[in-house]
C-alpha cells in the first residue's frame, strides 16, 4: 500500500492538473479523498482512469450518504482502484434531489448498477445513465429507503391474503411506537431531552403537569 | 417454403430455481436457445441491513454482517471490524490477528467448497456437493467450538476476537487439515479430467483482463483472466504478509479455470493455516483497551471498574471519533469493502456495504450474451453468488 507522503503527492498532483474540477484533495486514515465539483464528474473520472500517473481503472463502488442539514443534502462518493500503482482514491461530489449528476456508466461498466442503486436509495438521479430503474427495492415501492427522513419501520407491511389468494401491502402497524435510545445520559444529552426533567418544574415554584 | 416471422422468446427464471443459487429473477430474451439479452431482477432478499445498522450501536452491527454472505459469515465480519479499527487507531495483539486469520482461511475453504461443488451439480455431478458437505460441517465445528455458532458466528469483534480457542483446537485444525486434501483429491478425481464437466465449462463465457477491470471484478473472477491480484498480497491487512503462500490464476478466463483457481486457492489456504498454527503467538486476543473490548467477566467479579466498562459497553456503546474509511478485504468471492462514515456517536452514521457478488452479478447480461440458455447456469454457478450480500 502507498504511504501517506506519495498519496499527498498524488493527491497535489490531481488538484493541480484539474484545478477547475477539483474543490479538494486531502489525505486520512490512509485514504486519498478528492471533492469535486458533480457537474464536472466525467472529467475528472476520464482524467483518473486514463493519467499515467492515476490509472484508475477499476471502478469499485459508488454510494450516497444523506445529510439533511446541508444546502445540497446528499453526497454521492466514488472508489476507484489502481492496480498498476497499487492505490486508492476516492471522489466526493455533493448532489440534491433536483440537478442529476452525470453518469459515468460510459467510462466504467461496473457504474450501471451501483448508480442505480444509489438512484433507488436516495433518489440522486444520473444524467445519461442507460436504464436507470429500481433495483433493490420491490417492484412499485415509493420512496427512498436509505434517506434520513425515510422511517426504519417503512410504510407499509406485505402479507399473503388467503381470500384473495395474492399479497396484499398494509399500512404498518406497530404493537408499540417505535423508539430509538440515544444512551446519551440526560446530563450530558441536553439536545434530546425536554430542558425541563421531570420534577424539577418544583423548584421554581411551578404547577407539576 | 413461405418465410416465417421468427420472434424472440421472452424466458422468465426465477426466482424460484435450484440454479439460481438464491433467489435470483432473470427475465432473459431468448433466440432460439441462444441468450440474447439477460436482465437479472434482484432485491428479492433486500433486508436494509444498511439502514438498520446506522440504527445500532457499532458492536451490535456486527451479526448483520454474518447474515450477508451466509456461506462466508466470519470475512464480512472482517472487513467492517478492520474498518472501525482503522477509525479508531486502534491495534490488535498478534494473537489475535492470528486466529482472524486462521478463521478466515478456514472460511474461505469453506466458501469455496461450497461453490465449487454446487457448481458441479449445476452442470450434473451430485456426488461432489454430498461429499463437500460433510467437510463444510467438519469446520462448522471449529466454528461451533471458537463462538457456540456453527454459521451466524458474531466472533471477529473491534480489537480482536471475542474469546481464545479452547485448549487443543490448534491440534485438531492441523490434523483435520490432511482430510481435508484427501478430500480434494477425491473431488479432483470427479471432477477435474471428468469430460461432461469440461464440456460444460471450458470456453464457457470467457473475459479478457480489460473486460474483467472495466466491470470491476475481483477475487477469483478476476484471477481467472490471468491477473494475479489479490488484497491479501497488494494490501496485506491483520498479517497476511507474514504468510507465505501463491496466487492462483488461471489462463483463458472461463468457468473452468475459475473452478481450477478456487480448488488451488483452497490448498493455498491449507498452507496458510499450517503456517499460522505453526507460528501461532501467545498473548491475549483482544486489545485490553477496556474503552472499546469489553473485560472478561472473571474480571468483573473482582474490578467495580470492569463491571462500570461491561455495563458501559453493552448499553452505550463505544464511540468512534468523525471521520470516514473504505476498508477492502479479500473475501472468498473478491473485495468485500465496507465504507463507513462516523459522526463521533455510538453508531455508524453510514455504512454502506460493497460486496463483490454484487458486481460480477451485474455483469451477467456480458458474461451470458451470445451463450445457450444451458451455459447461464455453468456462468450463474462459476460466478459465485450468494443473495445475502448482493441484496442486502
Amino acid at each position: 500500500m502507498a504511504d501517506d507522503g506519495a498519496l499527498q503527492d498524488l493527491g497535489q498532483h490531481i488538484a493541480a492538473v484539474l484545478a477547475d474540477q477539483v474543490i479538494e484533495a486531502s489525505v486520512a486514515h490512509g485514504e486519498l479523498m478528492i471533492t469535486a465539483r458533480a457537474e464536472q464528474i466525467i472529467k475528472v473520472v476520464t482524467f483518473l482512469r486514463d493519467d499515467p500517473q492515476c490509472l484508475f481503472k477499476v471502478m469499485v463502488d459508488i454510494c450516497g450518504a444523506d445529510f439533511p442539514e446541508r444546502p445540497k443534502r446528499f453526497e454521492v462518493i466514488y472508489n476507484f482502484l489502481s492496480m498498476v500503482h497499487n492505490q486508492r482514491v476516492r471522489v466526493k461530489v455533493e448532489a440534491d434531489d433536483q440537478t442529476p449528476v452525470p453518469s459515468i456508466t460510459g467510462l466504467h461498466n461496473s457504474a450501471n448498477w451501483f448508480e442505480r442503486e444509489v438512484w433507488d436509495m436516495y433518489g440522486v438521479m444520473f444524467d445519461g445513465h442507460p436504464d436507470l430503474r429500481r433495483l433493490l427495492t420491490d417492484y412499485g415501492f415509493e420512496g427512498h429507503p436509505l434517506r434520513k427522513d425515510f422511517p426504519l419501520t417503512g410504510f407499509v407491511e406485505v402479507r399473503y391474503d388467503d381470500e384473495r389468494k395474492r399479497v396484499v401491502y398494509d399500512p404498518v402497524k406497530l404493537p408499540q411506537e417505535f423508539r430509538k435510545f440515544d444512551f446519551l445520559s440526560p446530563w450530558e444529552g441536553a439536545a434530546a431531552v425536554p430542558t425541563v426533567l421531570p420534577g424539577d418544574e418544583k423548584a421554581d415554584g411551578q404547577e407539576p403537569n | 417454403m413461405a418465410e416465417v416471422d421468427i420472434k424472440n422468446m421472452t424466458l422468465n427464471f426465477g426466482p424460484q430455481h435450484p440454479a439460481a443459487h438464491g433467489v435470483l429473477r432473470l427475465v432473459m430474451e431468448l433466440d432460439g436457445e441462444v441468450i440474447d439479452r439477460c436482465d437479472p431482477h434482484i432485491g428479492l432478499l433486500h433486508r436494509g441491513t444498511e439502514k438498520l445498522i446506522e440504527y445500532k450501536t457499532y458492536q451490535q452491527a456486527i451479526p448483520y454482517f454474518d447474515r450477508l454472505d451466509y456461506v462466508s459469515p466470519m470475512s464480512m465480519e472482517h472487513a467492517y471490524v478492520l474498518a472501525i479499527e482503522k477509525l479508531l487507531g486502534l491495534e490488535v495483539p498478534a494473537r489475535g490477528q492470528a486466529v482472524r486469520v486462521l478463521f478466515s482461511e478456514i472460511t474461505r475453504i469453506m466458501n469455496h467448497i461450497l461453490n465449487v461443488t454446487s457448481h458441479a451439480m449445476d452442470v450434473g455431478a451430485v456426488t461432489p456437493a454430498l461429499w463437500g458437505y460433510e467437510e463444510r460441517e467438519r469446520m462448522m465445528e471449529f466454528y461451533e467450538g471458537v463462538c457456540g455458532a456453527r454459521m451466524h458466528a458474531n466472533y471477529f469483534r473491534v480489537g480482536g476476537v471475542h474469546q481464545d480457542m479452547p485448549a487443543g483446537m490448534p491440534a485438531d485444525i492441523d490434523a483435520y487439515m490432511d482430510e481435508l486434501l484427501k478430500y480434494l483429491d477425491d473431488m479432483e478425481t470427479l471432477l477435474t479430467e471428468n469430460r461432461i464437466f469440461k464440456q460444460r465449462n471450458i470456453d464457457i463465457s470467457v473475459i479478457s483482463p480489460d473486460e474483467a477491470m472495466d466491470w470491476g471484478f475481483s477475487g477469483v473472477m478476476l484471477r481467472c483472466t490471468g491477473l494475479p491480484w489479490d488484497l491479501r498480497k497488494s494490501q496485506p491487512y491483520d498479517g497476511y504478509e507474514k504468510y507465505d503462500f501463491d496466487i492462483p490464476v488461471g489462463k483463458n478466463g472461463d468457468c473452468y479455470d475459475r473452478y481450477l483457481c478456487r480448488v488451488e486457492e483452497m490448498r493455498q489456504s491449507v498452507r496458510i493455516i499450517r503456517q499460522v498454527i505453526e507460528t501461532l503467538p501467545d498473548g491475549p486476543v483482544a486489545s485490553t483497551d477496556r474503552k472499546v473490548v469489553a473485560p472478561a467477566r472473571g474480571e468483573m467479579k473482582q474490578s467495580m471498574e470492569a463491571l462500570i466498562h461491561h455495563f458501559k459497553l453493552y448499553t452505550e456503546g463505544f464511540k468512534v471519533p468523525p471521520g470516514e474509511t473504505y476498508t477492502a478485504i479479500e473475501a472468498p468471492k473478491g473485495e468485500f469493502g465496507v465504507y463507513l462514515v462516523s459522526d463521533g456517536s455510538n453508531m455508524p452514521y453510514r455504512c454502506k456495504i460493497r460486496s463483490p457478488g454484487y458486481v460480477h452479478l451485474a455483469a451477467l447480461d456480458h458474461l451470458c450474451k451470445g451463450h445457450l440458455l444451458a451455459d447461464s447456469v455453468a456462468v450463474i454457478g462459476s460466478l459465485d453468488i450468494v443473495f445475502g450480500e448482493i441484496d442486502r
